[in-house]
Order: structure tokens, then C-alpha cells, then sequence
């Protein structure tokens, strides 16, 4: 595998790094979330949750060219970026990183919230007559009954800001070391015909989609056995 | 009587497939490089207007166009942004021998939503931009035009951090239509519209000329459709059109 050349490991590496920091990030952005969802009885929670989960259906496109106009000089994006002299957050790792947690939300907000949901009421009312606060009963009780529907999450959120493509092709740029990862990399060695190149990566992303999805039911065989 | 309208079902398929078959209209599907979409289409409404054949169009870079050809992608006029391409092709075996010939000349022009903001090349070297936005090198010949202007300039490795791609040229004029990059090299075709700012047309010198050629492939050879278009490329009609979009035509440069 060393034979490889530098810019080849350059996408590697980063996309590792973005699917990362996004996974770290949907954690903690989907955990308050999804507890919300799973106790919440407001009729607007399903609507909160619908919003969350539309980039499942809706194609990469869409968000792309939203996000490439809010994300630009004329959008939020550009204000935020101006703090620190940019001009847009369009072409730059911190927009990647922002795309992703929208595109990627569904695949980790999904498993913990029906994670949660699993645990139902009984086991959250013994620990508050045990006097538990709700704070330390999520942490004591919650969390631990969850932790497959973390694992799930964790694995899918990072899987899929792996596989995602439509979306860094529209707002990336395809800038080495900043927003060239795996998949808009293949892309570009298809089209240059360079398809050694080409079949290094795809192949390793079979591989690497194959690990994924395995760990996943082993995950979720293991839990089921955990949980009579 | 479920018999009889089963019969009188197959009658009326039949009468429609052989009508449709009959019609004197032919289809053809032509894969066209991004920057020749506007053209393209007021081209296949000339020509549907009159040969009665229609032309379906597929956009974009020429470098996705030829993998899919390799491939048996059903395309059977390949109009590319290069002349290298349609030339693999024939070698390939993909394509018709000798069909191959050049429709237009193509402009690089360097083009800014802000007005004043593109003044020439002394815009380049003075480099006071964030971002240039320019097409895939590699898949799209403007994208190669854009790097050897800068080449030539002897500016590339310096603007070589502000550079962005985009994998076509549409997507190039988005990242400046959108203000993501304050300026791009495009295609001079993609300006016609009323689009404001400041240009720059980089002059011949800079670059080696676009020859874009056009190629019948071998699918397309018994496809009367396909054949009457390539042949419409030529026409005088179609020259006019392709020169009202900034295009040059072969050996008018």
C-alpha cells in the first residue's frame, strides 16, 4: 500500500478527518436531540424530526445549492467567515464539515432517538423513586440502555459523510488537503481516465463499505441477544 | 368479452408501435460538453424545426463523456471541448473514421460579478482575491486553457492556493455567479446572457486555441438522426448560431 502516491493518502487521510469530526460533532448535537424526540409528546417534534430527516430523500443537490448560497459572502456563511477575514465558507474544510453534519443528521439522530424510545418509561420512573435526578438517571440509566443505538450512529454517521459526494462536489471545490476527499478523488481519476488510480480507491471503499455494514449487524445481533 | 378486449388491447399496442415506427422523425442522443449547452439547444431547435428529427441532449465535461462512451453509453454524436478525445475515439474503434471535425474555436474569458474588479492580466499577478474558480483541468480543456494561461503569465504557482474547480464550466460560472469565488476563467460562450461585472478575454496568445471537434460514434452511423445532425453542425445555419455565442470558426481565426 505504500506504493501509493502522496495525494492519494492526502484524501485518505482527509476524509478520515471529516468523517471524524462530524461523527464527534453529531454526537453531541443528536443526543440532546434525539432524547427530545423519543420524550417529547408536542405534535411539532414530528415535524422537528421530518426537517431532520429530509436530506434522506432529498438528492445531495439540493443541499449543496443551498448551501453554496448560505454559505457564501452573500449568505450567513460569508459573516461567519468574515470574523476571521474570510469571504466564504464555500471551498474550505470547516464548510465540508458543515454540510456534513446537515447531510449526515438522519443516520445518527435515527438509532439513538429509537434507541431511547426502546427503554420506555418504567425504567426512568424506578430510578426517580430510587431518587435519582432526570439529570443523573439519563446518564446512569439512558445512556447505557442506548449505548447500541450510539454504536449505530456513530458507525452510520461516519460511513455515510464517507460515501457522501454530490454535496462536496458542489461546495468543495476540489482543493488537495482541504476538500479533495475519496469520492470527488475517484471522480476525478475516472474522468482523467486514470483508472489504476481510480480502482485503488473504489476498491478500497468496497472493502471499507463491506466492514461497515458488517459491524453494523453484528452490533445490532449483539444487542438484540443483550436484550431479551 | 374478457377475450375480445384483451384482442382489441394487443390491436390498439400494435397500431401505436407501428404508427411510431413509421413517423418519419428520428431521435438522437448527443452528449455535448458543458460549455456548448446554450448553443446546443438553439442549435437542436433549428434543427428540429428543419429536419423534423430531434436531438437529445446530454451536458457535460468532456473527460465524463468520453469514460461513458468507453463504456457503451448511449450517445451517438459526441460534440467534445477538445479534439483529443474524439480522436481516442476513432482510435478507439468507438467512433466513425474521419467524422471528426472541428464546430468551433472556443474563448477563455476571465470574468468577475464585480464590476472594475477584472482589468487584465495585471488582475492576476496583482492576485488580491480570495478564490479564482476554474474547471477541472484534467476533464475540461478550458480548465487546461486556464493553467496555461497562468503558465504563460508565469503567476500559476503563486495563484495555485486561491484556486478552485469546478467540474464542469457551469459549475465554474456558479462558484463566481454565487460570489464564492470573486472571479473565474470560463467559457466566453457562457457570457451572452446579461450577465454584469468585469471581463477580461484572454488573448490567442496565452493559450493554445480550443479546437472543439465533434464526432459521429459508430452507434450512430446507421442512425439517420445522428448522421443529419453532424451534417447540420456544418451548415451555414448553425455557423451563424455558433458564432453569436462567441465561438470562432475553423480557419476564420
Amino acid at each position: 500500500m505504500s506504493g501509493l502516491p502522496p495525494e492519494l493518502w492526502q484524501s485518505v487521510w482527509l476524509t478520515v478527518e471529516l468523517a471524524a469530526i462530524t461523527t464527534v460533532i453529531l454526537l453531541v448535537v443528536a443526543t440532546p436531540l434525539a432524547w427530545w424526540l423519543a420524550r417529547s409528546k408536542a405534535c411539532w417534534a414530528e415535524a422537528i424530526a421530518t426537517v431532520i430527516a429530509l436530506p434522506l430523500v432529498l438528492p445531495p443537490t439540493v443541499l449543496g445549492f443551498y448551501l453554496l448560497v448560505t454559505l457564501g459572502p452573500n449568505g450567513p456563511g460569508g459573516s461567519i467567515a468574515s470574523l476571521w477575514g474570510g469571504r466564504t465558507l464555500a471551498f474550505t474544510f470547516e464548510g465540508l464539515v458543515i454540510g456534513s453534519v446537515l447531510y449526515s443528521m438522519p443516520f445518527v439522530v435515527q438509532p439513538i432517538r429509537n434507541a431511547f424510545a426502546a427503554i420506555g418509561d418504567r425504567p426512568l420512573e424506578v430510578a426517580a423513586t430510587l431518587r435519582a435526578s432526570p439529570r443523573r438517571a439519563f446518564w446512569t440509566v439512558a445512556v447505557p440502555q442506548a449505548r447500541p443505538g450510539f454504536l449505530t450512529g456513530a458507525v452510520l454517521g461516519f460511513a455515510h459523510t464517507v460515501g457522501e459526494f454530490g454535496l462536496v462536489l458542489m461546495i468543495g471545490g476540489n482543493i488537495p488537503g482541504q476538500t479533495k476527499v475519496l469520492s470527488v478523488a475517484i471522480f476525478d481519476y475516472v474522468e482523467a481516465s486514470r483508472w489504476h488510480e481510480a480502482n485503488i480507491l473504489a476498491g478500497g471503499m468496497v472493502i471499507f463499505a463491506f466492514a461497515v455494514i458488517l459491524t453494523m449487524t453484528l452490533i445490532e445481533k449483539r444487542s438484540a441477544v443483550v436484550r431479551p | 368479452m374478457r377475450f375480445s378486449k384483451s384482442v382489441r388491447l394487443a390491436a390498439a399496442i400494435a397500431t401505436w408501435v407501428l404508427t411510431s415506427t413509421n413517423l418519419p422523425a428520428a431521435q438522437t442522443n448527443v452528449a455535448v460538453a458543458a460549455n456548448f449547452t446554450e448553443v446546443a439547444k438553439e442549435i437542436a431547435a433549428a434543427f428540429k424545426a428543419k429536419t423534423s428529427h430531434e436531438a437529445v441532449l446530454s451536458f457535460g465535461s468532456s473527460g465524463q463523456f468520453y469514460t461513458q462512451i468507453t463504456q457503451g453509453a448511449p450517445f451517438q454524436v459526441f460534440l467534445s471541448a477538445d479534439d483529443a478525445r474524439p480522436k481516442k475515439l476513432v482510435d478507439d474503434g468507438l467512433a466513425v473514421p474521419g467524422s471528426n471535425f472541428t464546430y468551433a474555436i472556443g474563448k477563455l474569458v476571465l470574468w468577475s460579478k464585480t464590476p472594475g474588479l477584472v482589468k487584465g492580466e495585471e488582475t492576476l499577478k496583482a492576485a488580491s482575491f480570495a478564490k479564482l474558480a476554474i474547471i477541472n483541468p484534467v476533464a475540461a480543456p478550458y480548465g487546461a486553457a486556464a493553467v496555461e494561461t497562468m503558465k504563460f503569465l508565469k503567476i500559476y504557482d503563486a495563484l495555485k492556493p486561491k484556486i478552485v474547480e469546478g467540474a464542469t464550466v457551469v459549475q465554474a460560472f456558479q462558484f463566481v455567479e454565487t460570489g464564492n469565488a470573486e472571479l473565474g476563467f470560463i467559457a466566453l460562450s457562457q457570457l451572452t446572457g446579461p450577465e454584469t461585472g468585469s471581463r477580461w478575454l484572454v488573448p490567442q496568445e496565452l493559450y493554445s486555441p480550443i479546437r472543439q471537434d465533434a464526432v459521429l460514434l459508430k452507434t450512430g452511423a446507421p442512425n439517420e438522426a445522428a448522421t443529419s445532425f453532424i451534417a447540420f453542425l456544418r451548415s451555414p445555419e448553425a455557423r451563424v448560431i455558433i458564432e453569436k455565442y462567441g465561438y470562432v470558426l475553423d480557419g476564420q481565426s
